[in-house]
This record gives C-alpha cells, sequence and structure tokens, in this order.
C-alpha cells in the first residue's frame, strides 16, 4: 500500500506539491488526474524517491522508498517517456536492471515479450519510436514482477492501438491484485481505465472520488474536471478570476 | 503481446537479503560493456598510446635520454580520451534520463556511483596496463640508431610502465567524479579538459613551483619516467622538484578521490 502524507515540495517560490494526502489500495487502478503542472510527475518522482520532499512522507507498506530491499521487485515506475541510454539497445538496458536487483535474466525476454519488443530488443533503443520507447519503459516497470506500478502519462504518444493496448495492461495487472496509480491529463482516457481519481491542480487535492461520482456532478465528465480545475491551472484561455 | 505477468503478486517479496554491492557493480559492467563507444575510445587510446611509442622509439637518436620516458610519450595523450569516457559514463545518465531508472532501481546513490567508479577503474586499468606494455615494447622494438632497448631489470622502468597504465584509470576517474558534480557533458568535459590540460600550462607559466601538482606533469615527468628530475639532477638548468613517482601516484589518487567524494555527496544529496 502506498501512503502519502501532507507532501510538499518547492521549487524556488513555487510551491509544486501542496501538503498532498492520500491512500492506494491494491487491485484496482488509481487514475491521477489534473492539468499539466499540477504536481503529478513530482509527486510520483517523490514517491520514487528520486525528488526529496520539502515536507511530508510517502511510504510503501510503511517504509521509505530508499529502504526497500528490492525495490525493482516491489515496485515498478514508467516516469518518462525515454529512461534508457539512446546507444544501448533494449536488452542491454533491461538485462543491466535486472542485474541490480537479481532478477533472473530470462525474464528480460518474458517483458520483451509481453511490451511486444521482441523483434527490435537488440536494436539501439535511440531509433525508436515514441510509441516503443513507452513501451520499453513499460517492459523496465514489469521487470520485478512488482506489486505497486506507477505509470507517467503512459498513453503519450501511443497510437490507438497502444493506448488500447496499456489501458488493458493496467487493468488486467489491477486485477491480478497490484497497485496500479496511473498520471494523466486527459479525463476521457482516465475515465475508461480507472475506478479511483484523485485530482489535482496547483499542487493540492481537489478531489478523492470515483468515476461515476465525478461524472454524476455535472453534464460530462469532462465539464465536471474542467470545473473542478478551473482557477488552479497555471495558463488559462480565459481572464482570470481571482 | 502476450498474457502479462505471473498472477501472484507479493511473492518474489519472498527473495532474501537485499541490493548489495556486486549486483549494483553487475548493473554497471552490463552498462559499461553494452555501450560501443566505450570500445571504440578504449580501443582508440591504446592505438594511440602504441603508435605514438613506435614514432617516438623509431625517431629516438640518442641513449643520453630516458627511452622507457620516450616510449611512453604516448600516454599523456590518450588520456584526454580516458577522461572524456568517464565524464560520459556518469553525464550520458543525466542527459537521457536513464540515471532516474538506475536510481529507482538501486536508491542507495553512493553506492551506484561507487560501484560506476570500481567498474569503470578497473576496466580502464586493465585497459591502461594493456596499452601501457605493448607501447612500451613496441617502442623498444623500434629503436634504432645501435640504442639498447630497456629492461625491466633496470632501475625504474617496470614501475614507469605500470604507473603509466595506471593514470588511464585514475584520469578517467577524475572525469568520472567531475560528471557526477556537474552533470552536464560539454560543461564537464570543459573543466576536465581545462582544468587538467590547460591549467597545467598557465601554472607552469606562471609558478613553475606549483605545476609539479598539476595531474598532466605528474603523469609526464613523475610517473612515467624511471627517474624524476630534480634541482641535483639538472644542474645549471631551471630548478624544478617533480614529485617522486609515488608522491604522484598519491596526489593523482587524491585528485580522482576528491571528485568523487565531492560527486558522490552531491548525487546523494540534489534531486535527481
Amino acid at each position: 500500500m502506498i501512503e502519502v502524507r501532507e507532501l510538499t515540495k518547492r521549487y524556488g517560490p513555487v510551491l509544486a506539491v501542496d501538503g498532498l494526502s492520500f491512500r492506494l489500495r491494491p487491485g484496482a487502478v488509481t487514475g491521477f488526474l489534473g492539468p499539466n503542472g499540477s504536481g503529478k510527475s513530482t509527486t510520483m518522482r517523490m514517491i520514487l524517491g528520486l525528488d526529496y520532499p520539502d515536507g511530508g512522507t510517502a511510504r510503501l507498506g510503511g517504509r521509505c522508498y530508499r529502504d526497500l530491499a528490492w525495490p525493482l521487485r516491489e515496485v515498478g515506475a514508467l516516469l518518462e517517456a525515454k529512461a534508457f541510454h539512446p546507444g544501448r539497445s533494449a536488452r542491454a538496458h533491461l538485462a543491466a536492471l535486472a542485474a541490480s536487483n537479481k532478477i533472473p535474466r530470462a525474464r528480460v525476454d518474458e517483458v520483451l515479450d509481453i511490451v511486444g519488443l521482441s523483434a527490435v530488443a537488440t536494436r539501439r533503443a535511440g531509433k525508436f519510436s515514441l510509441g516503443m520507447a513507452q513501451r520499453l519503459g513499460i517492459a523496465a516497470a514489469l521487470l520485478g514482477d512488482p506489486g505497486v506500478l506507477l505509470f507517467d502519462e503512459p498513453v503519450n504518444g501511443l497510437d490507438p492501438e497502444g493506448i488500447r493496448w496499456i489501458r488493458t495492461l493496467m487493468k488486467s495487472l489491477a486485477r491480478q491484485g497490484r497497485t496500479v496509480f496511473v498520471s494523466s491529463h486527459l479525463i476521457t482516457e482516465m475515465a475508461l481505465t480507472a475506478e479511483r481519481l484523485i485530482v489535482i491542480g496547483g499542487g493540492r487535492m481537489l478531489a478523492d472520488t470515483t468515476v461515476a461520482e465525478l461524472s454524476s456532478r455535472s453534464a460530462s465528465l469532462e465539464d465536471a474536471f474542467l470545473d473542478l480545475t478551473s482557477g488552479t491551472a497555471e495558463c488559462r484561455a480565459t481572464g482570470r478570476t481571482s | 503481446m502476450t498474457a502479462t505477468t505471473a498472477p501472484h503478486p507479493g511473492a518474489h517479496q519472498a527473495t532474501a537479503g537485499r541490493y548489495l554491492f556486486r549486483h549494483v557493480a553487475t548493473m554497471e559492467w552490463i552498462k559499461l560493456r553494452t555501450m560501443r563507444s566505450t570500445w571504440w575510445t578504449l580501443g582508440i587510446t591504446a592505438a594511440g598510446a602504441i603508435a605514438m611509442a613506435v614514432v617516438v622509439g623509431f625517431n629516438t637518436t640518442t641513449a643520453a635520454e630516458d627511452l622507457t620516458n620516450n616510449v611512453l610519450a604516448g600516454v599523456v595523450p590518450g588520456l584526454v580520451l580516458t577522461g572524456v569516457l568517464g565524464v560520459m559514463v556518469m553525464t550520458g545518465e543525466y542527459t537521457s534520463g536513464l540515471i532516474r531508472a538506475t536510481l529507482a532501481a538501486v536508491p542507495n546513490r553512493p553506492l551506484v556511483l561507487a560501484a560506476k567508479a570500481a567498474v569503470f577503474g578497473g576496466v580502464t586499468l586493465i585497459v591502461g596496463e594493456a596499452a601501457a606494455f605493448t607501447a612500451f615494447f613496441a617502442g623498444a622494438a623500434a629503436l634504432r640508431h645501435g640504442l639498447v632497448a630497456p629492461t625491466f631489470g633496470q632501475p625504474g622502468v617496470l614501475r614507469a610502465v605500470v604507473l603509466s597504465g595506471a593514470a588511464f584509470s585514475l584520469t578517467g576517474l577524475l572525469g568520472l567524479g567531475l560528471g557526477a558534480i556537474i552533470r552536464h557533458t560539454a560543461a564537464a568535459i570543459g573543466v576536465l579538459v581545462g582544468g587538467v590540460w590547460i591549467l597545467a600550462q598557465i601554472v607552469g607559466a606562471v609558478a613553475p613551483s606549483l605545476a609539479v601538482y598539476m595531474p598532466v606533469i605528474i603523469i609526464a615527468n613523475s610517473l612515467s619516467t624511471t627517474k624524476p628530475e630534480t634541482c641535483a639532477s639538472n644542474p645549471g638548468g631551471a630548478c624544478i622538484h617533480f614529485l617522486s613517482p609515488w608522491a604522484g601516484l598519491g596526489m593523482l589518487c587524491l585528485y580522482a578521490a576528491v571528485a568523487l567524494a565531492i560527486g558522490g555527496w552531491l548525487v546523494a544529496r540534489r534531486d535527481a
């Protein structure tokens, strides 16, 4: 279980994440929704111990990320499209990560097969399209067969077939009893994937709700989301309301 | 795109123990050996040192010179490449975003840098020694004018060859440490080349007595010679007292260690 409590991150004068608290339970896909720049990626990086919070805590099963014995076997993450070196092959990239957590080498070919990259496994990953890069990132997340999975904007750059594939994958991972946490700024995509929604804006919690509850608030889910997040986005199309 | 994963999340957590240095070192070894640029750079470094040894050996005309130092003349230029490779082993992770995958897999950041340094230092030591010994034999074989090639039985010869090989590794580690501190490839290479090569020229011109502490001067005049010059050995000339080979080696180790220690501290402290 992931527990985030009063998590706060400041970049200079900007409060990127502002006292965020929530819990994630296994067996469901939780959507992490918010406009661009609302603090979703920063929150995920803090859960993974990559960015240090200025306040609050993020714990996994009661422990800090840095105290995990075999991090990749407990948490898998897709953080950005290209968290690999362009000069290395997909297989070499995964083999290196696997070695660090004593994951059997056979698992590398297994995850390459799951994400459909077996045929290009020995090619330089720098030549991959954005969609292939996303698949490699997902392969890395699945490598340790972890109980917790974090995906930051996983559908970016994917074609419709790829989007459907990710959606199906995330749902099946949750059905297997895993905790799946997916960020997106696309409410329509989240509506198809997640049961529960954590909506943030300007680093603050706006709603901890379900897709059904949120869509009952307005004429459409999109309207409900925009109503909720209006006034929090950094740049708005129309004039400001103070 | 077959079925996803094993239907028992959590079962894997039963694996005893936790990640250790050797697991992280294995990761770093796979990373290093699967980059083609690693082998290109090291190959060119070694080939350059050997080729230069042959050319210098061929053109040496008098035995009054330190023949060992002459045939090791290719070491210093080759160090640039090893140093740059060290920089890129680290900055490549930052520019590509790989660093976040690495640190998510191994949150103990000083351990990551230590493993990187051990693997990169080990590989460059082996390649550096192979290059130094090959250069020594090739350069000695190229001697003409009836010059007798130096042998390992003579004082200081074996030491000069061994320490020249070690210089590759220590320069590479200095680059690795600078890469960890600076994170940006171009800036880190600038500091490495400026600090190690250009600064040595300036210090040499302004304050010759301090120049003997500069890495390049140490390698050229203390490590790769059978007998570093002192005031006494050069009467009448300018009085420059070069460091002894072992003091020079210690100084180079200190540079690399300080760069790596600061780099490790910063990598652990900063957001990734």
